[in-house]
Parts: C-alpha cells; structure tokens; sequence
C-alpha cells in the first residue's frame, strides 16, 4: 500500500522503527562486495541454520542483518553482535555455531575471532573501540554496516525519507536550494563545485523539461566508495536524488551505474521497487503536487563517461565522447535540456543536510568545505578499507591513526589522491588538511576520493606511467591533445623507466604536459598529467636516478633490475626452482641456488616462495 | 559462425525498440551470448531503425563489449592502482604464463579468456583475481596458478 502523506510516513516510521528495535540483541553480518568474495553469505546461511532450531531469548532470526561495507574489508568476513558491539573478523561458517552459542545465548566474547591491533597486538574486543573506526565521522555512510540494504523498512525505521517529508510538506524549492547553497555542500566526485549552485542554476533556466542524474561511473582505479554507498544504503542516494528533483524541478532521474558493479544495480533497481511500491516514487509523492520516476543505466565500460557530458551521452545510447563545454551541462545537458548531475556521495548526504539544516553540516569540516568526505584508504597500509573523515582531517592521521600506519613497518614515501587526475604527495605534505583546496594548491587533487598509500618499494616513475597508460587506453580520442600528447607522455615515461631516456626529454616532457592541460577538451585530458607533474615535482630525484645511473631505486621497473641469491642467506630449500617458470634457477638440494640473467624474466615468483628472504631484488 | 537468434525480439521488446536503449540491448545480447555476433548487431540496427555503423560505433567504443567470442572460463585480473602497487603485473605474469596466454586472448579450445580490468572496486583485498565471477582477495604470485588450474 502507498504511503500517500507525511503523517503516514510517520506512522510507518514508528512501527519500522518498533520492528527494528524489538530485539535488543542484534547480529550484523558485513555483505558488502568485499566480504561476499571472503564468502559471508556462507556465513548468514550457517546463522541460518544455527538458529532455525534453537530458541534464544531475546533474539530471532529476523535480528540477523545482512548490511552494506562496514569498510574494513581486509578483515572480512566481519560480524557485530550488537548492542555491545563485539566485533569479529575472519570469521568462517564453522565459527557460527560457537557465535549463537557463547556470544548471542551466552554473552561471552570468543578472543581468537577479535580483531588484533596491529600496532599495539592487543586483542579489541568492541566496534567502537577499533582505531579504524573510531577516528572516523560517518555521515554520508551513515547507515552502512547498520541497516538491512535491501530493506527499505529497516532505512525506514533510522528515519529514511523523513528528509523529502519535510522538504515536500514544509519548503519551496529555492528554500531547499538556499539550504544547500548554505550547507556549503560541494560535489564530492571530484571537482567540488558547489551543489546549491548548481542546481541554482539549472532551476533558473527556462525550460519545461528537467533532469536529476546520479554519477555511479567510479571510474577512478583504487576507489570504491561509490559502489559501498549503492550496494549498502541505496536509499539514501534515491532520498538525495528526490530533493535535487524537486529543488530543481525535475520528473525525471537517471541513475548511471558502472559496467562492474553487479550488485549495486540490483540493489538499486530492489530500492527503485520498493519506492514505487510505497508511494515514494511516482506520481503525486506523499500527497503533494511532485512527481518524480528513477531510472537505473548501466555504464559499458569507459572511464571517459564519468565526465559529465559524455555520461549524459552514453545515457542516451550514444557514444560516450564528451563536448566542449561553452555551455554547461546544467543549463543543456541530456537530451539538451537542463541536468543536475551530482555523484553518489553527493546525493548520500542531501537527505540528512535536508534534517539537521545548513548549520549543523557547515560545524564539520573546515571553512568552504563543509562535511566529510568518503576515502578508499588502500595500498601499503595497515588497515585498507573505507573510511570517513570530517573535511580538514590531515593525511598523517588517516594514514596512521586509521589506518595503523604502514604496512610490514616499511617507511612511507607518498600518498596519491584523486586518482589519474590527481598527484602523488611525499612525505614533507604529510600534515597537509585533507579538503578540496588545500590538495589542488599542492598539485594533487580530492578526486572522488582515492587514497593510495605508497611505501618506498613503490617506483614513482612506475606509477606515473601506470596512470597514463590507463588514461591513454581510456581517452576516447576526440580531440588531439589528449590522444596523441598523452600517448607521447607515456612513451617518454617508458623510456625513463626502461633506462633509456635522456635529462632533454624529462624537460620534453614537462612541456608536453603543459599543452596537454590548456589544450584538451575534457577533464580527462586537463588533469591527465597531474600524476606525472607532481611525481616529477616532487621526486625528481628519482626520475634522475632512472635516467643518469640507469637504477630504480624501489626495484619495481624490470629493465633495471636484476635478480640474485644471496647465498648466505639461501638454504637450498628448492622452493624457487620449482616456483620459477621460465627454469631460470638451477641449483642442488641445500646448496645455494643460482639465477641466470639470460633467463630470469623478473617474475618475482621466486621471491614470494623464498622463506628465508635470500633473493635480492636491486 | 551461425547463431541461434531467438532471443534477440525478446530482447528488443523489454527495451521497447528504443534507440536511447541500444547500449542496454547490446549489454544484454552480451550477456546471452557472451560477445556480440555479428548477425545479432545487423538486426539490432534493423530493429531500432538506426545505421549499422552507429551500433558498430557503440559497441567498439566501449570496452564491456566484445566482438569475439569468449573462453569458457574468463579470468579477470584487476589492475586497479591498488592492485597494482601490491603487484598486479607480477600477477598477471604468472597466470598469462600457466595458461599460456596472454590478457585479452582466448585459447584456440575457447576455455580460457584472460582479462585485465582497471579496477573491479575492491581494493581493500588488493591485489584481486576473478574467476568466473568468483573473487579471490590478496592474491600472491606463488598462489596465482592455483586460481586458474583449479578450473581447468
């Protein structure tokens, strides 16, 4: 039945909010993509079966909750028992039977399953208590790790839609767009323009037919915030979309999904239902005059349909090439008429601005960036996974405090933000705030919220070359800077990673990068040198060492390395020669092995079996 | 090769003939048949009233799509950044040589593709291998060839 005013919105409230409550006890199992690939649907059939027979005071099956990315991912599977918040990682199915018995009827904790603290290797024994987490302020992932994903009930009963009940009963549209506009809220994707003025904008445009669209294309490799927010808390983003549609004037939404996120589409499209089935989506939404239907694209695979106005083209059929931007897709976007477009998180954090008003949101963060921002804090850390911080926070407590520092106790030696339109930053930034224009004056950019963290075996040339390689099979090839300066860019990195490169074409290519930032068409190709830019900026050094002593000094780049035992080190364990694939490694049973360049393809096979750490990389 | 093209009116009505729609028809045509035939993007344009050499347009320009067949067994390898700095490349070297292969061929006995992918989004388990649409999390280059043997 639909919910066909506010008052009965809140009346459904209070009887989810019941449901919701009526076990104190709760179990939460993590089901986002990362546990789901560590198998805990494994885990909440074992809870299934565990509990269809037994009784449990104060507890049923119904308090299993499957719900989104709680973020720490490396641990997964993870499981919560609520209300005391024992938390539990790496558990197996075979560990459920003890969970329903000591920790759910019992009360007990089962140490082995604790999280160990890597830093400290004390045992942790609540939720709350983990440094990864309690460092953090969650507003757009709010309900993540909370709230069923898949139920719009349980979203519901935290209070789910309460924001468009007050927005649609008690505000006009430019009420809702000063409120925005005040929050001080701006696109979390990456650029950081301000989203009340956006919509502003597009408002004030003349025209009879509007759209809202919703950028779900994570094409930045090493972030997935946007894909934990779809699959967890679908809701949330389909509340944002509704207020920007009624601030803006809009009856019709897209939401555009990328090509590898499976389970976000059917998450989504499970939300779009339950909506429509409630009243939430449709016509004449909780009673009022506002009409508004959502549509879900999946993306086909190209990184280039993040910008905007190629997006807006790929969602209508075409191919997803952008278009000089003179005018701006706000004022003709899709089907050349005006477009919202904000991003997942963007969206995510509209309906509680919408709640708690302007002010509360502008006390987080910092001056000009309000709020939070969403990070996927990866790479050579501690603890990887994802992460909330309030705007301001410095890298040195994400990468530390949260993420427990660096892994194997290797030193840091950069962070790379933004993607491939962002920069590396060493050390000496390393108490730089974390907001959108403290990263861009130091040549880096936020980005839609990728956080790589670099150890000192990681070549920095390497990753400048990563990028552009990534960025020259991506470019969609309309305009030449792009096409032909990135591609010439990625040669000459090669060079320098090969050995072969001279001082003249490091200037070379300082200045290629130069045109390629004022002279591409898109985004794409005007950030595209960041990376190599600010890893030159910042370690040139390294770069030299490439070109006048022909070393990587991180052992990464393979024309500049070589393999050998150390035979002091060696047992003659054999492990290697059966490991190496290219029988580049002969040698006899407890006496020191040998490699043969002319063989070795630097594999690293040999290295990952060596026990006793007897082959030198250098 | 001669396709059973049955499926594609089922396929062109729950999109309703919709040019807007032809990325959606194309993803679905995929699905069914795991690249896109040749016969089936002829009908594709006929069915959409629209030219050949758009749907060829589309279906070249992104990388979800392909106009080869597949192997039976597709073993994805991200090379997402963050696989990469924890050693994708050394990775994908171990499974291009246990299978023989290189990313982006399919065996002449079509039961393996190899696929790079620039980030599947899960990068707290970097680096990542997918088989069949089965993740594997921090995968190390001792243990590459097992993910791949196992399935054949």
């Amino acid at each position: 039945m639909g919910i066909t005013s506010s008052k009965q919105l809140l009346e459904m409230h209070k009887e989810c909010k019941a449901t919701f409550e009526k076990y104190p006890k709760k179990v939460i199992v993590c089901c986002g993509t990362g546990c789901i690939a560590n198998g805990a649907r494994k885990i909440v059939e074992a809870f299934q079966a565990a509990l269809a027979e037994r009784k449990i005071k104060d507890f049923s099956i119904e308090a299993v909750k499957e719900t989104g990315c709680h973020g720490f991912c490396e641990q997964g599977p993870l499981v919560v028992i609520e209300p005391h918040g024992t938390f539990y990682t790496h558990v197996k199915p075979k560990d459920v039977e003890a969970i329903v018995e000591k920790s759910i009827a019992g009360g007990e904790v089962i140490e082995p399953l604790l999280y160990t603290n890597p830093v400290t290797g004390n045992k942790v024994e609540r939720y709350q208590d983990v440094s990864f987490f309690t460092h953090q302020h969650r507003i757009a992932l709010r309900n993540l790790g909370k709230i069923a994903a898949h139920d719009i009930r349980d979203y519901i009963a935290v209070g789910g839609y309460q924001g468009l009940a007050k927005v649609l009963t008690s505000m006009t549209p430019d009420q809702v767009i000063d409120l925005i506009a005040d929050s001080g809220l701006r696109g979390r994707g990456g650029g950081g323009f301000p989203a009340g003025k956006k919509w502003r904008t597009c408002r004030n445009v003349e025209s009879d037919v509007r759209y809202v669209i919703c950028n779900g294309d994570e094409g930045d490799p090493g972030a997935f915030m946007d894909r934990s927010m779809m699959e967890g808390d679908p809701h949330s983003v389909l509340e944002g979309m509704m207020i920007a549609a009624f601030a803006v004037g809009a009856k019709n939404g897209y939401i555009y999904v990328r090509e590898e996120y499976p389970l976000a589409v059917i998450h989504l499209q499970k939300a779009i239902q339950d909506c429509e089935k409630h009243g939430l989506l449709g016509d004449n939404i909780l009673g009022t005059n506002f009409s508004f239907r959502i549509r879900i694209n999946r993306g086909a695979g190209a990184f280039v349909c993040g910008e905007s106005s190629a997006l807006m083209r790929s969602v209508a059929g075409e191919v997803g090439e952008p278009r000089a931007k003179y005018i701006h897709s706000v004022i003709k976007g899709l089907w050349d008429k005006p477009t919202v477009l904000n991003n997942v998180e963007t969206y995510a954090n509209v309906p509680i601005i919408a709640m708690n008003g302007p002010e509360w949101f502008k006390s987080i963060g910092v001056k000009n960036n309000s709020g939070t921002k969403v990070f996927s804090l990866v790479g050579k850390v501690r603890n990887t996974g994802l992460i909330e911080v309030a705007m301001g926070t410095t890298l040195r407590e994400i990468i530390y405090d949260i993420g427990g520092g660096m892994l194997d106790g290797r030193p840091f030696k950069a962070v790379q933000t933004g993607g491939p339109s962002g920069g590396c930053l060493p050390a000496p930034q390393l108490d730089l705030p974390v907001d959108f224009d403290s990263l861009t004056a130091v040549g880096s950019m936020m980005g839609s919220g990728g956080m790589i963290v670099m150890d000192d075996k990681t070549c920095m040339v390497d990753v400048a070359r990563y990028f552009l390689h990534f960025l020259v099979s991506e470019s969609c090839g309309k305009c030449v800077p792009c096409r032909e300066g990135l591609y010439q860019l990625h040669e000459l990195t090669e060079r320098v990673c090969t050995g072969e490169a001279t001082e003249a074409d490091l200037e070379k290519m300082e200045k290629l990068s130069e045109v390629v930032i004022t002279a591409s068409l898109c985004g794409l190709g005007k950030s595209g040198p960041n990376p190599l830019m600010s890893t030159i900026k910042y370690f040139r050094d390294e770069y030299l060492t490439h070109i006048r002593e022909k070393r990587c000094p991180a052992a990464v780049c393979k024309k500049l390395i070589t393999y050998t035992v150390i035979e002091e080190k060696c047992t003659g364990c054999m492990a290697c020669i059966t490991a190496c694939a290219y029988n580049a490694i002969t040698g006899e049973r407890k006496k020191p092995h040998f490699i043969h360049q002319e063989k070795c393809e630097k594999c690293g096979a040999c290295v990952a079996v060596c026990k006793p750490d007897a082959i030198l990389v250098e | 090769m001669k396709h059973d093209l049955s499926h594609l009116p089922g396929i062109f009505a729950r999109h309703q003939q919709k040019p807007e729609a032809l990325i959606m028809i194309l993803q679905d045509i995929q699905k069914e048949y795991r690249y896109l035939p040749c016969e089936a993007l002829q009908e594709t344009a006929k069915a959409l009233h629209v030219p050949l050499s758009k749907v060829f347009s589309v279906a070249t320009f992104y990388n979800a799509f392909s106009l080869h067949p597949k192997g039976k067994n597709v073993v994805r390898i991200c090379v997402g950044t963050a696989c990469h700095i924890r050693g994708a490349a050394l990775i994908q070297d171990q499974i291009e040589n246990a299978l023989s292969l290189k990313a982006g061929q399919t065996s002449a006995d079509m039961q393996f593709s190899i696929e790079v992918v620039a980030c599947v989004g899960a990068c707290a388990m970097a680096p990542v291998v997918i088989v069949n649409e089965q993740y594997h999390g921090s995968v190390k280059p001792s243990g590459a060839k097992r993910l791949v043997k196992g399935v054949q």
